[in-house]
């Protein structure tokens, strides 16, 4: 059983009428009221307990400047400064929950709505007012708004014409050209024995090493013969190669992981999976399309070329990627 | 001295007249009434260790060649936004450490935001008159997620740049503006020129302020409002019961700024977060597997993930893919939880003043709908890893992908009929969660036993008082002779 000598009787906790000490509502209080005296049940323990963690703060802190000195690894920095802090932090909560007034305090609260006279007051005041300075000066306040007007319009130039160019064309295509080299990230051409079955890499055009738009990936499917993908396609694939844009239709990851065994490709992001020896269409995931394949040749010297850029925008698409091949109309 | 200071100083601001009231201010006792305290804490150790932070980051996409001591990077042609987070991790005291709180604070501050905000939606507390301060919430976590992105793609590391490139194309998947929207922010197609100096700026200095501005109207209207608060101990909705902020909160929330600071410097110190030496400069060619966003980013890579393949063609335009998880999900759902005070409101008919808390299950259709909205969102979070559940639980990818899709529309529906017959259930149990009394068996000196109700609770020795009112407490001659000092009350003796 707890001590209870010394403490009033319990208290209906609903009691909204009736009050322990000091009186009705609005009274004044005196600092004998229980309310006053402090929430520990134990204080000399509780301020035995903020003392020791002061002192373990100071300590902490103390521990942190000379670590921070001698350059101390990360977690000696911060576990020293971390202990420090939530020392002081436990602390000075134990001080404010335990050895100060246990209450329960309260303030009263006004109604937020006001009342229909002091709005009457105030937007009279606002219109009459108003009345004599603006509605008397008419034109007055229509040339400021036209003048303010034009600056808000003016205001937005910088926004639309400094940030950045106009899209124009620039979504319809690549680097990619008639007669481009494929090229490695570190500059070398391929050519044609550069890859075995099996074997993937990502191929730029010669003068755009490392674009983030003509990043390709060349897979080569088998050792000979041409794979075709698609009706119009039949010398897209010479010599068992195939190369598709690397940029994902989704969301524009690199479309990174081949898998050897089924011949498909995995976007990491989402895992939007392709199938390549149909023309990379889109078999799981979020891709809605399938990537778009670069038409290739073997020139006469044994590089591979391509025949022509992508024949539709490749990657995500967007508002203005119309019609059938994604051209604008 | 401080008397003559203070004096000075009182003369020409009055401070007196308006300092009384504030160290009046009643702060009910609860503790789901810290949540928010987190996130103020959080946000100003994000602006401390922020400061620090950009004393060393250099915002630039420029090649230099990595020459730090960290070797496996040694040589590589980086960028000098990678190269200096490099070098502040491994070469500037204490950069680490800070680096690691910064980012650990941001998702303490984005986590406890939405704790907070849960607080506040299932107790009611964004009722007539805190609509507006609901909204300024709202708009702080939209904003929160914003820069937390923003900051974590600064470092120009591969799993970073790989959340821009989603990030643009979300951005182009806008329509009528979007890749105009896409080329003014990235200052052209991608990946631009301009985005680290530009992220840079709106990370550090736009959107920190926005924040402290929203901040400030969100605490301004606290004051304003008076805190809200549970029923009980002699709470109406006239009043506010606690404890005032002098000195007892000063203390309490003084001391819990500092244990989240000391959170979140040990969490620094031995949880390591976002290595980036790990995963490598971005290239726009390169990626890496089971890339994941930050965790509030998680519903919408989820989101992203669950979508089916489907996108919109009309006539020359098309709504890509990506639109409909990415840009109208968030939109309905922020749209939604913006107006939702009032959607209640119209719907229950109530705008009458409330400064009185809701229990949740007195309130079973809201506490049922919030359970299931927030169950949704929970399976999207849950879906943006499902490659790596499809790995770690050896079920195939198609698998997981389909029980996400089957989950996200089923989930709410149970967890809503759940819910709801908890809440109802609860009703009937209203002692549910209360110190119950316990009983004294007694014997009296014949033999015979009794049983009396004990009239304390258990574990509290001291009984329930009613509130007294903070402005009329009247100093005793005695205490005002011991201290000596008017207008500083003293505890009396027997109470020390």
């Amino acid at each position: 059983m707890p001590d209870t000598t010394d403490t009033p009787a319990p208290e209906e906790p609903h009691a909204g009428s009736g009050h322990a000490t000091g009186g009705a509502r609005g009274e004044p209080v005196s600092l004998d009221a229980p309310q006053f005296a402090v929430a520990a049940r134990h204080p000399r323990r509780a301020e035995g307990a903020a003392a020791v963690s002061f002192f373990l703060s100071f300590l902490s802190f103390a521990a942190f400047g000379a670590a921070y000195w001698q350059a101390a690894p990360n977690d000696v920095l911060g576990i020293s400064l971390g202990v420090g802090f939530a020392a002081f932090g436990v602390a000075l909560v134990t001080w404010g929950k335990y050895l100060m007034p246990r209450g329960p305090f309260e303030e009263p609260r006004p109604q937020m709505a006001t009342t229909p006279q002091e709005r009457a007051e105030f937007v009279g005041d606002f219109a009459s007012r108003g009345k004599v300075a603006i509605e008397r000066r008419g034109a007055l306040a229509k040339l400021m708004g036209a003048a303010g007007a034009v600056l808000g319009i003016v205001a937005l130039f910088p926004l639309v014409r400094s940030l950045g160019p106009k899209p124009n064309g620039s979504m319809y295509h690549t680097k990619w050209r008639k007669g481009s080299r494929l090229t490695s990230i570190d500059g070398r051409a391929v050519a044609l024995d550069d890859i075995e079955v099996g074997g993937i890499i990502t191929v730029f055009p010669e003068n755009d090493v490392g674009g983030a738009l003509s990043q390709t990936v060349l897979i080569r499917v088998q050792q000979t013969g041409d794979v075709v993908t698609g009706p119009g396609k039949e010398t897209w694939g010479p010599h068992g190669y195939l190369a598709f844009s690397k940029v994902c239709t989704h969301a524009g990851c690199p479309v990174g992981l081949y898998q050897e065994l089924t011949h498909q490709l995995l976007c990491p992001c989402h895992q939007s999976l392709f199938d390549v020896d149909t023309g990379a269409t889109p078999v799981f995931g979020p891709a809605p399309r399938p990537l778009p394949q670069l038409p290739l040749y073997v020139d006469s010297k044994g590089y591979l070329r391509a025949q022509a850029g992508f024949d539709e925008p490749i990657g995500p698409g967007f508002w203005y990627r119309g019609g059938s091949n994604g051209s604008p109309q | 001295m401080i008397d003559k200071l203070f004096g000075w100083v009182d003369d020409r601001l009055a401070l007196s007249r308006s300092g009384r009231h504030l160290i009046n201010k009643i702060f009910p006792d609860h503790w789901s009434f810290m949540i928010g305290e987190i996130a103020l804490y959080s946000f100003i150790v994000l602006l401390l260790t922020g400061v620090f932070l950009t004393l060393y980051f250099v915002p630039s996409g420029s090649d230099v060649v990595y020459h730090g001591v960290y070797a496996p990077l040694r040589g590589q042609r980086i960028s000098e936004a990678y190269n200096s987070t490099v070098n502040l991790s491994f070469q500037v005291r204490g950069g680490l450490l800070m680096r690691q709180m910064h980012h650990w604070a941001a998702n303490i501050f984005v986590g406890s935001i939405v704790v907070h905000m849960l607080r506040v939606f299932f107790t009611g507390a964004f009722r007539r008159p805190r609509e507006a301060n609901w909204m300024i919430g709202t708009t702080l976590l939209i904003l929160a997620i914003f820069n937390g992105f923003l900051g974590y793609s600064l470092p120009d590391d591969l799993i970073s740049g790989t959340g821009i490139r989603i990030a643009f194309s979300i951005t182009e998947s806008i329509p009528f503006v979007g890749t105009y929207l896409g080329f003014f922010l990235f200052g052209g197609q991608y990946p631009g020129t301009a985005i680290i100096p530009r992220f840079f700026i709106l990370h550090v200095l736009v959107l920190p302020l926005v924040i402290l501005g929203l901040l400030a109207g969100h605490l301004g209207m606290l004051v304003k409002h008076k805190h809200a608060q549970f029923p009980g101990r002699g709470a109406r909705n006239d009043n506010v019961v606690g404890s005032p902020l002098w000195p007892t909160y000063a203390a309490k929330a003084g001391g819990f700024f500092f244990l989240t600071t000391g959170v979140t410097a040990l969490l620094g110190a031995a949880v390591q977060i976002n290595p980036i030496w790990q995963y490598g400069q971005y290239y726009p060619y390169k990626v890496s597997y089971a890339v994941q966003p930050d965790w509030y980013m998680g519903f919408l890579d989820g989101a992203l993930r669950v979508m089916p393949a489907w996108e919109l063609h009309l006539p020359g335009h098309m709504i890509p893919n990506v639109f409909f998880p990415a840009i109208l999900l968030p939109g309905i759902t922020f749209t939604l939880l913006m107006l939702y005070p009032f959607i209640e409101a119209k719907l229950t008919g109530d705008v009458a003043e409330h400064h009185l808390l809701d229990r949740p299950r007195d309130r079973p259709v809201r506490t049922a709908f919030g359970v299931a909205t927030f169950a949704f969102y929970f399976v999207l979070f849950g879906a943006s890893a499902t490659d790596v559940l499809a790995n770690y639980l050896s079920l195939t990818l198609n698998f997981v992908l389909w029980a996400f899709r089957i989950m996200a529309i089923v989930v709410p529906f149970i967890v809503f009929a759940v819910t709801y017959k908890l809440c109802k259930e609860l009703q009937q149990t209203p002692s549910a969660g209360k110190r119950q009394q316990f009983n004294l068996i007694l014997r009296s000196a014949d033999g015979g036993y009794t049983t009396v109700p004990a009239e304390q609770y258990p574990g509290y020795d001291q009984p329930e008082l009613a509130p007294v009112d903070v402005e009329k407490v009247e100093l005793t001659a005695d205490a005002a002779q011991q201290d000596g000092d008017e207008g500083v009350y003293e505890i009396p003796r027997r109470y020390r």
